[in-house]
């Protein structure tokens, strides 16, 4: 016993608890994680002091920007595979299955539909270079009326989430409540950024 | 016949157990530790922990066009008017005929105390939200914000008219 100990001249370091320490962190992160979206419109949101955590499921985020730019998206793959068709069959554009695919892995978009195709058939790196031009709301050509009644057509317990920019005009901003209000939607929920009081 | 052969493996396994002591494998973990924070500091980083928060804003039904108007009128003394304003102005009056036009700051000591004495003087208040085309949308989420920390539960966002228009002009510098 003592030749044993008297051959280990180098201290060697235990690593089992390290490694079980990392595991242990890895697991809670991968638990606990849900992935930072890839968000098109970067908004710099509003302070409130409000607690309500958004709700995770059965959204619609109506997003728009101080420039005045909005976008659209809602979640779950097969609600946005069926908005698309019926928006589609809405404005006379067919969807190749390959786009179709595509729209059910966008999170957010901004373009007319007349150039969906074209932003759906680009690879998600190149779309992420493309400035796009937001939703039109003109009175003669107002896609995003009908991108929310088709959503409540593909999901009917759809919640209205409204994700703007704090330095939005206000005459944009009641355009869009005021349409949702068209549209028997009269709770939404406002993103905002949890502030501190003592500030 | 069945002692002899526990025997035998107890013996085999002692000396196994000799052998392993001897030559004991050492692993080295280094790899499997870089592996291990590796993969930590990719999840770190691209997880989002804190949900966005999300303020609740209920608007008034739109009115039917058949339905018959039962709307309850309310008091003019009990109604507040908050203007929102262009350069994150704010201005504040009770009533609707003649009223006086404060102008009132954004935040703890401006609105919120302004709101707490109405809130405290007068039963029943209703607040009517009125921005003003030049003021953003931070300034609304703001005004509805201090609504719920006074929890006033009657206000609305309503539209501004040209003669509230006038009175908070007449009211600038």
């Amino acid at each position: 016993m003592p030749n044993v100990i008297k051959s280990q001249k180098t201290p060697r370091l235990d690593m089992n608890p390290m490694t079980d320490l990392a595991f242990l962190l890895v697991t809670f992160f991968m638990l606990t994680t849900t992935f930072k979206t890839e968000e098109p419109l970067q908004v710099k949101l509003p302070y409130s002091q409000s607690q309500v955590k958004l709700p995770e499921t059965d959204i619609m985020t109506i997003s728009f920007g101080e420039e005045g730019r909005i976008f659209f998206g809602v979640d779950g793959k097969f609600t946005r595979e069926r908005m698309l068709d019926l928006m589609g069959k809405h404005h006379g554009i067919s969807f190749s299955p390959a786009q179709v695919q595509s729209f059910g892995l966008l999170n957010s978009m901004g373009v007319p539909v007349s150039n969906l195709p074209q932003l759906l058939d680009m690879p998600p790196a190149q779309r992420k270079e493309v400035a796009q031009p937001g939703i039109p709301i003109d009175s003669l050509n107002n896609e995003l009326d009908d991108w929310i009644v088709f959503a409540r057509i593909a999901n009917p317990k759809i919640r209205v989430v409204l994700n703007g920019d704090q330095e939005t005009p206000y005459p944009l901003v009641k355009r869009i409540m005021n349409m949702l209000v068209e549209n028997n939607i009269t709770r939404f929920n406002l993103i905002t950024e949890l502030e501190d009081r003592a500030s | 016949m069945i002692d002899k052969r526990i025997t035998n493996l107890d013996e085999e396994n002692s000396s196994r157990d000799a052998r392993a002591r001897r030559e004991s494998v050492d692993i080295d973990m280094n790899p499997m530790v870089d592996l291990a924070f590796l993969l930590l500091t990719f999840f770190m980083l691209t997880t989002t922990f804190a949900r966005p928060q999300a303020m609740e804003l209920l608007m008034p039904v739109k009115p039917k066009a058949d339905a018959i108007q039962q709307e309850q009128p309310v008091k003019e003394s009990k109604t507040i008017s908050i203007v929102l304003s262009g350069n994150n102005r704010l201005y504040h009056y009770q009533g609707i005929t003649d009223p006086e036009v404060k102008a009132v700051s954004y935040g703890k000591e401006g609105i919120h105390r302004v709101l707490e004495e109405y809130k405290a003087s007068i039963p029943g208040l209703v607040v009517l939200v009125k921005p003003q085309e030049t003021s953003t949308y931070k300034n609304l989420v703001d005004v509805l914000d201090e609504m719920k920390a006074s929890d006033i539960q009657r206000y609305a966002i309503t539209e501004i008219s040209l003669r509230e228009k006038d009175l908070i002009k007449n009211h600038q510098p």
